[in-house]
């Protein structure tokens, strides 16, 4: 399996508190990588040095065998590549929900008008929010918003998808709709990488589990290995206090 | 001659109702170009203040974007630290003596207010971009706009909108305040009341009329930058395609057997 992100020695302090230690990390094509641990493990951050929301202090990140810092990838192309989406849904408050799904498609990819309407009616229809596309977000309920996030992500053709703690903001009865979603894309064979702390997604959909913690990947295997039989006493202690 | 205020009042209004209207226009003319340019100015200055270097920006970007925020800050300080009264006299007499330019005064009255508003409307909007969530900058970011697609297309247009009482302040205010043009000769509303004023020296009677004009022109400004507000608010309903409120869908009714 061919490598989409590869990771080396990624490093990163704000301030004196050093949140990322010489991470080492490679997802796959295709691959749904779960990223477990506590708050302040770096989960976070790890996927915000990704999608280069901050920036690292040293190693690097390839995509597709590429430095993505190295100055030859266009940012608009590698991010228009790696979507984002977050855990505050961050939709563009003065558009409508299509025009959310259009904007980053008619600006960052010169798309015209409708193509970019075609292409975000098709995945707004795929979350199930094709008949809201007149609303403007600060009418739809937390789980409306973050499957109106995904759409207009998606709608970018990206090839990896970060998720970071798309369900932590939302309402309990809210978390199944968007879980639901993710599920769906993760079987269309797109490259995901998630931070949860919804390990019951993390059992049934992740290729990959990695627990983080201090910084550092503690450890990493199948949904199995690390739920069912951690290796570290440190993954066990946070296992028991989240199941 | 007349004996009482109301007299006086009717009578000065009949004999200089023409000047009075003059100097309203000139002031209306001053106060709405002044607040739009200053707007544009504070805009494009705004802006250029959120600019921040891209962490491998090579020495001389940063040093040109260092340098960029530096003088804007000093023009920022500089035009609201010093009355306008003083800035339309150095500026006035300033490219008259030292640069041979003999403005014309509705011109030179027209620069002096826009770049004094756009001092003020910088900061007003620096305010208005801060307080946009930085979370729809980063979303935007996230899905490969520039920092000029993000703030024209997103943050701005909520920011404008947040800002619209401040900037309102601002027109009032340059309603009233380019009276003190009065001094570069500029024949807006306060000027043309004191020649006014002069000839039969009946300066409360005049001034009394002023007033009234200032406070309508302020009333009226007040009531369009509400609507104005209104408008940008946008609807309070949406309607959710394929059902019964919405006009383009097609409702069938199928009648039981």
């Amino acid at each position: 399996m061919e490598n989409v992100l590869e990771i080396r020695h990624l490093r990163k302090s704000f301030g004196e508190h050093e949140v990322l230690r010489d991470i080492d990390f490679d997802a796959g094509a295709g691959e749904v990588v779960c990223i477990i641990g506590s708050s302040g493990s770096g989960k976070s951050t790890l996927l915000r040095c990704i999608n280069l929301l901050e920036t690292p202090d040293a190693g690097q990140v390839f995509f597709h065998g590429q430095d993505i810092q190295s100055g030859k990838l266009s940012m608009a192309a590698y991010h228009a590549r790696v979507g984002m989406v977050f855990q505050q849904f961050n939709l563009f408050e003065n558009m409508t929900v299509l025009k959310n799904c259009m904007y980053g498609q008619m600006k960052a990819l010169s798309r015209s008008a409708e193509d970019s309407r075609k292409n975000a009616l098709k995945y707004l229809e795929r979350v199930g929010m094709d008949s809201y596309i007149n609303a403007k977000p600060r009418q739809l309920s937390g789980g409306q918003k973050q499957r109106v996030a995904i759409a207009r992500a998606l709608a970018m053709d990206p090839e990896v998808l970060l998720f970071d703690e798309p369900t932590s903001a939302l309402d309990p009865e809210m978390v199944g709709e968007v879980l639901n979603v993710m599920q769906d894309l993760a079987q269309s064979g797109l490259t995901m990488l998630v931070v949860t702390h919804e390990m019951g997604f993390a059992r049934n959909v992740a290729d990959r589990i990695v627990f983080m913690d201090g910084g550092v990947i503690l450890e990493a295997g199948t949904p199995e290995e690390v739920l069912d039989h951690p290796k570290q006493a440190r993954t066990r202690a946070f296992l028991s206090s989240v199941l | 001659m007349p004996e009482t205020f109301f007299g006086w009042v009717l009578f000065l209004l009949e004999k200089y109702g023409g000047l009075f209207l003059r100097g309203t226009g000139v002031t209306l003319l001053v106060a709405i170009s002044g607040t739009v340019f200053g707007f544009l100015l504070g805009l494009l200055v705004a802006i250029a203040r959120t600019i921040t270097p891209a962490p491998r920006a090579s020495r001389g970007k940063r040093f040109a974007i260092g340098a960029l925020r530096a003088l804007l800050g000093v023009y920022i300080q500089v035009f609201r630290g010093t009355p306008m009264i003083v800035q339309a006299m150095v500026i006035y007499y300033g490219a008259m003596q030292y640069l041979n330019i003999t403005m014309p005064e509705i011109a030179a009255a027209i620069l002096i207010v826009s770049v004094n508003t756009g001092a003020y409307m910088a900061e007003i909007i620096r305010g208005g971009i801060i307080s946009i969530d930085r979370g729809q900058t980063e979303a935007a970011h996230s899905i490969g706009l520039t920092h000029w697609q993000t703030m024209t297309g997103v943050v701005l247009p909520q920011a404008v909108r947040n800002i619209l009482p401040s900037v309102g302040n601002e027109f009032i205010v340059n309603i009233k305040d380019s009276s003190v043009l009065n001094v570069i000769s500029v024949s807006e509303l306060f000027f043309q009341s004191k020649s006014a004023a002069g000839t039969y020296f009946r300066y409360f009677e005049v001034f009394f009329i002023t007033g009234c004009i200032y406070l309508v022109l302020t009333l009226l400004v007040t009531q369009a930058l509400r609507l104005l507000e209104k408008k940008l608010e946008g609807p309070d309903h949406y309607v959710i395609c394929g059902s019964q409120s919405d006009s383009k869908s097609v409702i069938t009714i199928t009648e039981e057997q």
